[in-house]
């Protein structure tokens, strides 16, 4: 049957979220906002990819985007630090909001708002450099070129990546391209980090590895959390209620463009989804 | 979603083929017939390739020598040809110091900033269309704007400036696809790390296509080794005086080191000791030229690829 028959119009709406956090810490943290988006509508030429989307999310929580192919969780995710505008004929409208900036705004150095909003890919792409000059490649093009301070800011970032153990011996040898799948997805981890950024956008970054990479993934993700603030794309709802606070589902339209479902804490949006849609589609009736 | 009749997923359980069937018979022999065809194909070409090098190799085994390569050309003699293989790495010096680094622009402007639209079609075609006027075309064309409108005459300059014309095409058109052929996953990393364009694509893109460039470079550089035409008109064809390499009067029309002098190259060189050379040792002349310039060649490529590896190596640490 065909989902406009129940919903006429694309269901938005705003859902005040609380990660599952501490009550009290979640008390006074309600009206903390890193990211918030207002009406966001992004199009390829006459093609509207995403309708319409509101959300917001907060500081040091984990945010995933969820929802099947075609839906514009990637293309909604790429808004945040501006790499549609690297899309011929990709326009965006409505507002993207860090810390209440609007990251829009034509004045906006996007080279600065990429600095703070960070991103790993889907399939791993360290570049064909060794591990400690894919780590130095941010620092270094932002003029940081001091060996000392370098060397410690990639060790911390390789620390935090959970890569240090493993590359420590041949860091200046190795090239990034001779470690597995998932160590390549750690040095991308690993070569945000290193930028010191506030945001980690993280398209679909298990989607190429293996089970246990993956599990090794969540739980860096797990621990970034405590320092920053992560937005996730997956396919993988297992992933989704492993890792994240909060839960948005993207569905797309009679006229497939995207639009979002309905978000909301983790838990609820797996147990108690508010909308049919939602309910079809992470019980695999749908998508 | 409508509902559409599916294959079943169960085997059929029509008759099945035999496994000795004709048809895989038939497909086994011609899959033999294409694995024989291109083995020959190659060894072929290995051999065509080996028995010219051996040819010149065995020729030039009697004929060069030290003196061959570092003495001036005589009328009654073997002689040498210093002035010519001086030229030719004069020729090869001064072209590539204008192809390359404009090749270069051009191909990233097109593969980075251009985009595709009418204009940047219209410059391939173009590009493609200037690679393949007759070389002969391009040395009238030399003649009549260096040597003769300009007032320069024959001169090393109009010889590089006409050659360059002739390979700028080539070497932007090959930077271009070199610099295209990097994975656009490279730039984004690159781009989402909040490095700026410029940036990204001096330590990203153009090390990635260091070996693609280089590959630019050597085909330039053979057009140089190897054109006559070209530089018939434009460099000259008279056989070089002695050069005095302590005179580096760059205005000079006799210092070896100026581009406004007559210049003949090897090639031109071999071109006109056959079609006018007299002497007596002009079959060993031309053997050993052909040798050097073939020498010159192979060592000219091993060096490029030498310099690419280890200019991506610097490129991409620091």
């Amino acid at each position: 049957m065909p989902a406009t028959a129940i919903y006429p119009e694309p269901v938005i709406r705003r859902v005040e979220v609380a990660a599952p956090i501490a009550a009290e810490q979640a008390a006074e943290r309600t009206d903390e906002v890193k990211i918030s988006t207002e009406h966001v509508s992004i199009s390829y030429g006459a093609k509207v990819a995403v309708r319409d989307v509101s959300l917001i999310v907060q500081p040091r929580s984990i945010l995933a985007l969820i929802g099947p192919s075609g839906s514009g969780k990637s293309t909604f995710l790429r808004c945040f630090n501006r790499m549609n505008d690297l899309i011929a004929g990709a326009s965006v409208e409505g507002d993207v909001c860090l810390d209440g900036e609007n990251v829009m705004d034509p004045q906006v150095s996007v080279v600065e708002l990429r600095r703070r909003v960070g991103m790993v890919f889907q399939r791993p792409n360290p570049f064909p450099m060794s591990i400690y000059e894919n780590v130095a490649y941010g620092p270094r093009r932002r003029g940081q070129n001091d060996k000392r301070s370098l060397d410690e800011l990639i060790e911390t970032s390789l620390k935090r990546a959970a890569l240090w153990d493993e590359v420590k011996d041949d860091l200046r040898r190795k090239s990034g391209l001779a470690l597995s799948g998932g160590q390549q997805q750690r040095l991308c981890i690993a070569r945000v980090l290193a930028t010191e950024p506030e945001v980690i956008l993280m398209d679909e970054p298990a989607s190429a590895l293996d089970p246990v990479s993956t599990l090794r993934i969540e739980e860096l993700m797990r621990e970034l959390r405590e320092a920053y603030t992560i937005v996730i794309v997956t396919h993988n709802m297992q992933q989704a209620a492993r890792v994240s606070d909060v839960t948005a589902f993207f569905t797309m339209a009679e006229d497939r463009a995207g639009y979002l479902v309905e978000v909301g804490p983790t838990g609820q949006i797996f147990t108690r989804p508010n909308e049919r849609l939602t309910e079809d589609y992470i019980s695999g009736r749908f998508g | 979603m409508t509902a559409t009749a599916r294959p079943s997923p169960r085997p059929s359980t029509a008759p099945k083929p035999s496994l000795r069937s004709k048809t895989s018979r038939g497909s086994a022999l011609a899959d033999r017939a294409a694995t024989v065809v291109m083995w020959g194909t190659g060894v072929f070409v290995l051999l065509l390739l080996g028995s010219i090098i051996v040819h010149f190799a065995l020729a030039a085994s009697t004929v060069v020598s030290l003196s061959f390569l570092f003495s001036d050309p005589s009328g009654s003699t073997l002689g040498g040809i210093l002035p010519v293989l001086w030229n030719s790495i004069y020729m090869l010096a001064l072209t590539m110091l204008i192809a390359v680094p404009v090749g270069l622009a051009g191909g990233i402007y097109m593969s980075e900033y251009a985009g595709d639209n009418v204009v940047t079609n219209a410059i391939r075609f173009a590009e493609e269309s200037i690679s393949s006027v007759p070389s002969i075309v391009v040395g009238l064309f030399g003649l009549i704007l260096f040597v003769d409108n300009a007032h320069w005459g024959f001169t090393a300059l109009a010889g590089a400036l006409a050659l360059t014309f002739f390979n700028l095409p080539l070497m932007t058109r090959l930077s271009e696809q070199a610099l295209r052929a990097v994975p656009q996953d490279e730039r984004s990393a690159s781009l989402a790390l909040g490095a700026t364009k410029w940036q990204t694509i001096r330590h990203v893109v153009v090390p990635l296509a260091i070996p693609g460039l280089i590959t630019g470079v050597i085909l330039t550089a053979g057009r140089v080794f190897g054109e006559a035409a070209v530089l018939l008109f434009t460099a000259g064809i008279g056989t070089p005086p002695h050069y005095d390499f302590t005179n580096f009067d760059l205005t000079s029309p006799v210092s070896p080191w100026s581009p406004m002098r007559p210049a003949t190259t090897l090639s031109v060189y071999i071109y006109k000791l056959n079609s006018e050379g007299l002497g007596a040792f002009k079959n060993q002349i031309v053997d050993g030229c052909a040798a050097v310039l073939i020498g010159m060649v192979l060592i000219f490529n091993l060096g490029a690829r030498l310099i690419g590896r280890v200019l991506t190596r610097r490129m991409t640490a620091a």
